[in-house]
């Protein structure tokens, strides 16, 4: 790694610390670092938008023509029309104009509505459907283990579990008796689903932190003692200690004036 | 004041130090825990193991850095693995900040594939990996779910040039692949709703076989397509690239953070069993005291 590159490492490490600093309290470096996210998104996505979509997509199918003729003598030259419609939704800056932009989104939201209505019905609800009506695989009960998703058993749980809760959401007859019992499944059952998701949720928010850790500690600090670097120079050392040195110095600050709180507030009036 | 008032009590930023700082012992101290492999995520490897060289695996990157944690490591073991067996890769990036992970994802993978290495006990020669013979690189387009759409149909009708800016037709690799009738699978890593339109839009409308890598927070979720035969694999969250990489016999990131994971778990578990304890006990007392 060269040391332009260690740079820019170093300023993802002061990032990463300054975002967990809010874990402690807001600060100045933590408003730094989300104001950066913010702006270098919306800078980056504009850049990605316009040459990869823009212009192989709008421009570049209509520069086959001629300026003079609007385009209109390309060999594409009906891509003037969804041009037109993407600049119609610029209108809505507009308070005189405004009205236009519903015409492209009408467009828009009708053709995703067409598109979107029987798809949808046909793979997050028919299909799904079907997966709770399988025969139960008596012969393959155990499967590969008890936790097979294709076993007999799996099988058998998704039927009780999808029954009993919808069951759980029936209130015209009163949970009492056999039906409150299996009501009651069926609570138990969304219980567990809903701790398997909160599990794996405890697991990605774990793995965030890992996985700064492991930035930190691999690609930062290991980098800048790594001496069998070509590239190394004293100045990996010195631009490391630089950040520790202003991180220390913040932890230090904060200290004393979270001393200095608790002593007016211990002072007597 | 009580234990468990205090417990009740406690400033919230003391559990944080506390469970960083296992993390970071954890991290630090050398231990190695086993991966216990799960059908769902063998399905997957099984899957691009048993494809004949040359045929192509369709990479969804669907995320962005703050997906990085758990997702980049399962890009990382799927795409070694694809290039040892000598497979082909397309790649589109439909998230708005995918692109750059992409590209460093194939950057890295490249440099990784031109080394010898050892998988499961076979030498796999380094061999230089070319932009256009052995991958492609779609890049991003905004609307995925008609662009997911459009690829079923034609790859070049959203997609006229690659993500560096050669047109399709030019990419050795593309000639007379149209659309995904010429894709063995649809792999989609994904941190967001782009997961609903590739089963929608993409694999309920073209009927392709697809698997899933997907985020801690939403694996539960697509667990159902599994058992209806929608998907026929599901990586979820860091547990599952880490299964991925033990089954490539490729350990990266994903095994090396899943040892922090275990101590973490142990401190959660116990810190709500704690807190459980704490509330349940000040709730009695306030009861007792109100009798």
């Amino acid at each position: 790694m060269d040391f332009t590159t260690f740079l820019w490492t170093t300023l993802g490490a002061f990032l990463t610390l300054a975002t967990f600093s809010f874990l402690y309290k807001d600060n100045p470096f933590y408003k730094l670092a989300e104001h950066l996210v913010v702006g270098v998104s919306a800078g980056y996505f504009m850049i990605i938008v316009w040459h990869g979509t823009m212009v192989p997509n709008l421009f570049n199918k209509l520069l086959d023509g001629d300026w003079f003729l609007l385009f209109l003598n390309s060999n594409q030259w009906w891509y003037v029309f969804p041009g037109i419609l993407g600049v119609l939704m610029w209108t809505r800056f507009s308070r005189k104009y405004g009205w236009i932009s519903r015409w492209p989104m009408a467009l828009y939201i009708g053709i995703a509505a067409g598109v979107a209505v029987p798809l949808e019905m046909s793979n997050k609800v028919n299909k799904q459907l079907v997966a709770t009506m399988v025969d139960i695989e008596w012969s393959n009960f155990f499967g590969a283990g008890i936790w097979d998703p294709f076993s007999g058993f799996a099988n058998l749980l998704i039927f009780v579990g999808a029954i009993s809760g919808l069951i759980y959401f029936f209130f015209s007859k009163a949970h009492t008796g056999a039906f409150g019992g299996v009501a009651k499944l069926g609570i138990w059952t969304l219980m567990i689903g809903f701790g398997a998701s909160f599990g794996f949720t405890v697991m990605a928010r774990i793995s965030l932190f890992i996985n700064r850790l492991q930035y930190l500690d691999q690609n930062w600090a290991q980098t800048a003692f790594d001496s069998t670097n070509p590239n190394y120079n004293t100045g990996f050392q010195l631009v490391f200690w630089l950040v520790v040195l202003m991180l220390l110095a913040y932890a230090v600050w904060e200290f004393i004036a979270y001393l200095r709180r608790r002593g007016e507030a211990s002072t007597p009036e | 004041m009580t234990l468990f008032d205090r417990l009740m009590r406690l400033d919230r930023r003391w559990v944080f130090l506390f469970l960083a700082a296992v993390c970071i012992a954890g991290y630090y101290i050398d231990y190695s825990i086993p991966i216990r492999v799960t059908n769902e995520v063998r399905s997957i490897y099984k899957f691009i193991d048993s494809l004949p060289e040359g045929d192509i695996v369709f990479v969804a990157i669907d995320y962005d850095p703050s997906n990085q944690a758990e997702l980049h490591p399962m890009t990382y073991a799927i795409m070694e693995h694809a290039f040892r067996n000598n497979l082909k890769v397309m790649f589109t990036a439909l998230s708005q900040n995918g692109p750059g992970m992409a590209d460093q994802a194939i950057r890295d993978i490249t440099d990784s594939v031109a080394l010898d290495r050892t998988y499961n006990g076979q030498l796999y020669e380094g061999r230089e990996i070319k932009n256009g013979v052995d991958y492609t690189f779609l890049g991003y387009k905004p609307y995925y779910a008609i662009i997911i759409l459009s690829m079923g149909q034609n790859f070049r009708i959203s997609f006229p040039t690659d993500y560096y800016g050669t047109p399709l037709d030019s990419l050795p690799m593309m000639r007379g692949v149209l659309n995904y009738d010429d894709v063995a699978c649809v792999i989609d890593l994904s941190g967001g709703n782009i997961t609903d339109a590739w089963i929608s839009y993409g694999q309920g409308r073209y009927n392709f076989p697809m698997a899933l890598g997907l985020t801690g927070v939403m694996t539960a979720q697509y667990y159902p397509y599994l058992n209806s035969g929608q998907i026929f694999g599901i990586m979820g969250g860091m547990l599952g690239a880490a299964q991925y990489e033990r089954l490539a016999d490729n350990p990266g990131l994903a095994i090396d953070g899943m040892r922090v994971q275990l101590p973490a778990h142990i401190v959660i578990v116990l810190f709500i069993i704690i807190g459980n304890i704490g509330y349940f006990m000040s709730r009695r007392r306030q009861a007792m005291e109100g009798r």
